[in-house]
């Protein structure tokens, strides 16, 4: 056993286990995405109008985000495989994939509820008294308000996961954690690597928690008076004298 | 003939006799609150009728019940012809389907007491949005309309403005023009000032009026301004505990009405 800090292990092992992160950040986004996607396919069941169904849902969602994450991620890798018919054996990745993004896109549809619910009741009733189908009154008028002010909780919801997707190395899936690992049971060193992990999990962690923060302060502020004064829409005002002098030529 | 009755009968020459809106026996409860008990109601092609009454009598109820917006308890609401919220299906009626409804809705146009304009868009994307998406007009027409329109209004300078950055009278006239441009058969208006400061239920009204001389669209209008209901209204209905109390020409209802809970509601106003 290999006893004390020893700053050779320490820069040795940093690019090694650097050389990881990108699996581990490609792993988190996909997780991430995933639960994004995910957390709307509930949404939209939950609006189905049927109340059996929607009891069950609810009742599924309860079921997952009750149980621990690293236990959906063992039911999908070793339990799945073993039912009969439906059965498939997955490889780690997506296995990594579907159990951490369905387990955090029942949080994040609980996000999405928050925003939804946020949107005034005057919305829904102009998007009505303007005939609005189901489809455009949501993709035009609901969600464009609802998911704004959302985006700090997700973002925190992305922090979240990048800390959660170590999770997926104990079916196999290659990341920063992995390697520190492997670089310690090889030299018998532990202690250098596994401070690197949190070093490497603390320098983007934290920073990216600051930003958010930022960000929760702008979208609050968001439809004020004043900050969009300051700030015309641009976008708009180009598009609308182009169009404009288009059609005075 | 007084000079008042010489104006109605010229308002009842230029009508079109078609109702473009009838109430046949309408209810509506709230679990068991009663809030309209059989409501009964022509409304003719460009017609403009005003619905005054106490608070709490069933005003907005009427109105919104045509907008889709609350489904009748009872009875029956004829939209150019057809049963809003029935329809046939093997010689039997059943309850109306969604694009049966939506078809009928086409026709109808509503202003809110809280204007519900979308804060997220511009106030000509507000008005351009719903003919696009909704009838799938062509952009630029659509556009061009809607500039036009909110000229009308008096804010063609503040086209790229949001309604955030407008008063409560601007964005009212804001709404009426986003309903406009959906060219509707039969506006609705719910107490269109009562949300706005006193100093800027002038320029909306003036709106109202504007439209109400120029345009052949029926409207129904939900209002606490007697002076207003009496320039614009064709016909005036009183609405008093879910029922119709007395329904005329706005001078028959307004000046000369008989009935005491009427003039008692009438007197009240006049004090404030
Ligand atoms: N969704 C609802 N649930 C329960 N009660 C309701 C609902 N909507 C309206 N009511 C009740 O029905 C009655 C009539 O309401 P309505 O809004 O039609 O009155 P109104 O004549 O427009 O009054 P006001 O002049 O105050 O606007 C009121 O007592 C109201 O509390
Ligand atoms: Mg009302």
């Amino acid at each position: 056993m290999n006893n004390g800090w020893k700053w050779e292990n320490f820069f040795e092992a940093f690019p090694l286990i650097l050389k990881g992160l990108g699996a581990t950040v490609g792993l988190t986004f996909a997780c991430f995405a995933f639960a994004l996607i995910f957390g709307f396919v509930w949404i939209f069941l939950k609006h189905i109008p049927n109340k059996p169904f929607v009891w069950t849902v609810d009742w599924i969602m309860i079921f997952i985000y009750s149980t621990p994450p690293l236990v959906q991620l063992f039911f999908i890798y070793y339990a799945l495989p073993m039912i009969p018919v439906i059965g498939v054996t997955l490889n780690p990745f997506i296995c990594a994939v579907l159990g951490i993004g369905i387990h955090y896109s029942t949080y994040i549809s609980e996000i999405y509820r928050s925003g939804i619910e946020s949107v005034d009741k005057g919305q829904w009733e102009a998007s009505k008294a303007l005939n609005f189908s189901a489809f455009d009154k949501w993709r035009k008028i609901i969600l464009p308000q609802a998911i704004p002010p959302t985006i700090p909780m997700l973002g925190n919801y992305l922090i979240i996961m990048f800390k959660e997707v170590p999770l997926a190395s104990t079916v196999g899936v290659a990341g920063i954690l992995t390697i520190a690992n492997s670089y310690g049971a090889l030299h018998f060193a532990y202690l250098e690597p596994l401070t690197i992990v949190g070093i490497i999990f603390l320098t983007l962690s934290y920073p990216a928690s600051i930003l958010i923060k930022k960000l929760e302060v702008k979208m609050n502020t968001r439809f004020d008076k004043n900050t969009i004064i300051a700030k015309p829409n641009k976008k708009v005002h180009k598009k609308m004298n182009f169009e404009r002098s288009d059609h005075i030529v | 003939m007084s000079e008042q009755s010489v104006k109605d009968i010229e308002k009842i020459n230029t009508l079109n006799t078609e109702q473009i809106v009838k109430y046949r026996n309408v209810t509506k409860s709230f679990g068991d609150f009663h809030v309209l008990k059989g409501i009964n109601l022509d409304i003719y092609s460009g017609e403009k009728v005003a619905i005054i009454g106490p608070s709490g009598s069933g005003k907005t109820t009427i109105i919104r019940m045509l907008m889709t917006l609350e489904e009748p308890t009872s009875g029956d609401i004829i939209v150019d012809g057809k049963n809003l919220w029935k329809m046939k299906r093997n010689g039997t009626s059943i309850p109306a389907n969604e694009k049966h409804i939506s078809e009928l809705r086409g026709n109808i146009g509503m202003v809110f007491q809280h204007f519900n304009l979308f804060p997220h868009m511009t106030i000509l994307e507000n008005c351009m949005v719903a003919p696009i998406h909704v009838k799938k007009e062509d952009k630029k027409e659509v556009q061009e309309r809607s500039i036009q329109m909110l000229e009308r209004v008096g804010l063609g300078n503040k086209l790229n403005f949001y309604p955030s950055q407008l008063s409560g009278g601007q964005k009212q006239r804001v709404a009426m023009a986003r309903a406009l441009v959906m060219r509707p058969k039969i506006m609705l208006f719910d107490e269109v000032t009562s949300a706005l400061d006193p100093e800027l239920v002038g320029e909306v009204l003036e709106v109202i009026r504007d439209i109400a001389h120029n345009d052949d669209m029926a409207m129904i209008l939900v209002t606490h301004e007697m002076d207003f209901a009496l320039d614009v209204a064709d016909k005036v209905l009183f609405l008093d505990q879910g029922v119709i109390i007395e329904q005329g020409t706005a001078s028959e209802v307004l000046e000369h009405s008989k009935n005491e809970r009427v003039q008692a509601f009438l007197r009240r106003f006049r004090k404030i």
